[in-house]
């Protein structure tokens, strides 16, 4: 299953102030449901986003519970050269989702 | 107000009864007179004009379905791609082995479901036909009704017939079932003692609880509902009306299911296929 969706948008010039938007797939159980047997659901969220530009961060986000499940996030880039950009989600119990996509300035 | 209302359902009960009479009583005359018949029949009992619900929901969520990489559901569709390729069962063959690319084949067809299925000899909806490849010609274990990998498979193939209008089938042995479909839209149901056409053919467009009522029609499904955090059937959607009214919700087995989609089908014919929808 395809674990994330990124979308970069196409012909940017350098500069220019672009919008990123990354979604990924995760049930964001928030720990405070109870299930069919009365207990509590372990919570199960995504911690951390990441956000890597050839290796530097440009943007990070701590998510707690109450997110939505397959949360959406979108943030400001200014774009200066080309590169690549690496999404990274961690969630409660270590599992790691990367996806990557390439910014083209022209 | 109650006596239009009274009238107008009596007046549709009739127009139901003598359509499942001629569709039962005069197969060969329908299969001359093909759909058109039935076609006039029914024509004043469709909401004017036909509104998806897409038009009805906040600008937000219109935004989330507008984009695929902001639908949540497409998820499901591109899990349902992958499922599409993957051989499975004993003959190990996939959907593709047989259909070839769904952008082909099966693009035209997906839009006239529910259908008549020759083996069953009875009508089958989009999700009783990948139930039905599975079994027959995969030999594959079968996968419950409201399955995360049949929703896949069947928000992949709605995506792919994205855009094209909703086209009731006119085999003239759906007709029957068809009329039955409609004869349950408009019966009162439950503690509440409320049909379908209740909210959805008389009050569309005005509000219950805060809520918009839309006008009910099943071009968007499986589709991802807020309000559920998941992508669901039109059944479940169903369901949810059922046990709004506090009826008893049918079986899985009951053919009304399919019923009433044939119905809903052909009351929102020439909807496009928005699969796969967002909702609140």
């Amino acid at each position: 299953m395809s674990r994330a969706v990124v979308r970069v948008p196409q012909q940017v010039r350098a500069g220019e102030v672009i919008e990123i938007t990354a979604m990924v797939a995760h049930p964001m159980e928030t720990g405070y449901r109870t299930g069919d047997d009365g207990r509590i659901v372990p919570r199960h969220i995504v911690r951390e986003l990441q956000c890597e530009f050839d290796g530097q961060t440009v943007f990070r986000m701590t998510f707690f519970p109450a997110l939505t499940a397959n949360p959406w996030v979108a943030f400001p880039l200014r774009a200066e050269r080309s590169g690549l950009l690496t999404f990274t989600w961690t969630d409660d119990q270590g599992r790691v989702v990367i996806e990557r996509a390439e910014l083209r300035v022209s | 107000m109650r006596e239009t209302d009274r009238r107008g359902q009596n007046g549709v009960g009739r127009l139901a009864r003598s359509c499942s009479v001629f569709a039962i009583g005069g197969a060969a005359m329908l299969a001359l007179s093909s759909s058109m018949a039935v076609e006039q029949a029914f024509s004043n009992l469709r909401p004017q004009p036909l509104r998806s619900g897409f038009e009805t929901m906040s600008p937000a969520t219109q935004a989330m379905q507008a984009r695929d990489s902001d639908n949540p559901a497409w998820f499901a569709v591109e899990e349902g791609a992958r499922l599409y390729q993957q051989p499975a069962g004993l003959q190990q063959r996939s959907c593709a082995s047989c259909h070839g690319d769904a952008r082909g084949a099966l693009r035209e067809v997906v839009p006239l479901y529910p259908r008549f299925d020759e083996t069953r000899s009875a009508p089958i909806d989009l999700s009783g036909r990948i139930e039905a490849c599975r079994v027959r010609h995969q030999q594959a274990e079968r996968l419950p009704p409201e399955d995360d990998r049949r929703l896949a498979l069947q928000a992949y193939l709605g995506s792919v017939a994205r855009g094209l209008p909703m086209t009731p089938d006119p085999d003239p042995r759906l007709q029957a079932a068809r009329a039955r479909g409609q004869e349950r839209f408009n019966q009162r149901i439950g503690q509440l003692g409320l049909s379908c056409a209740d909210c959805h053919d008389r009050h569309w467009g005005q509000r219950l609880g805060g809520s918009m009522i839309p006008q009910g029609h099943p071009n968007a499904y499986p589709l991802w509902r807020l309000q559920w955090q998941s992508i669901g059937s039109l059944q479940r959607r169903i369901r949810a009306c059922l046990v709004g009214v506090r009826a008893e919700p049918w079986s899985a087995a009951e053919p009304a299911w399919v019923e009433l989609e044939l119905f809903l089908q052909w009351r929102g014919a020439g909807l496009k296929v928005e699969t796969p929808g967002v909702r609140p």
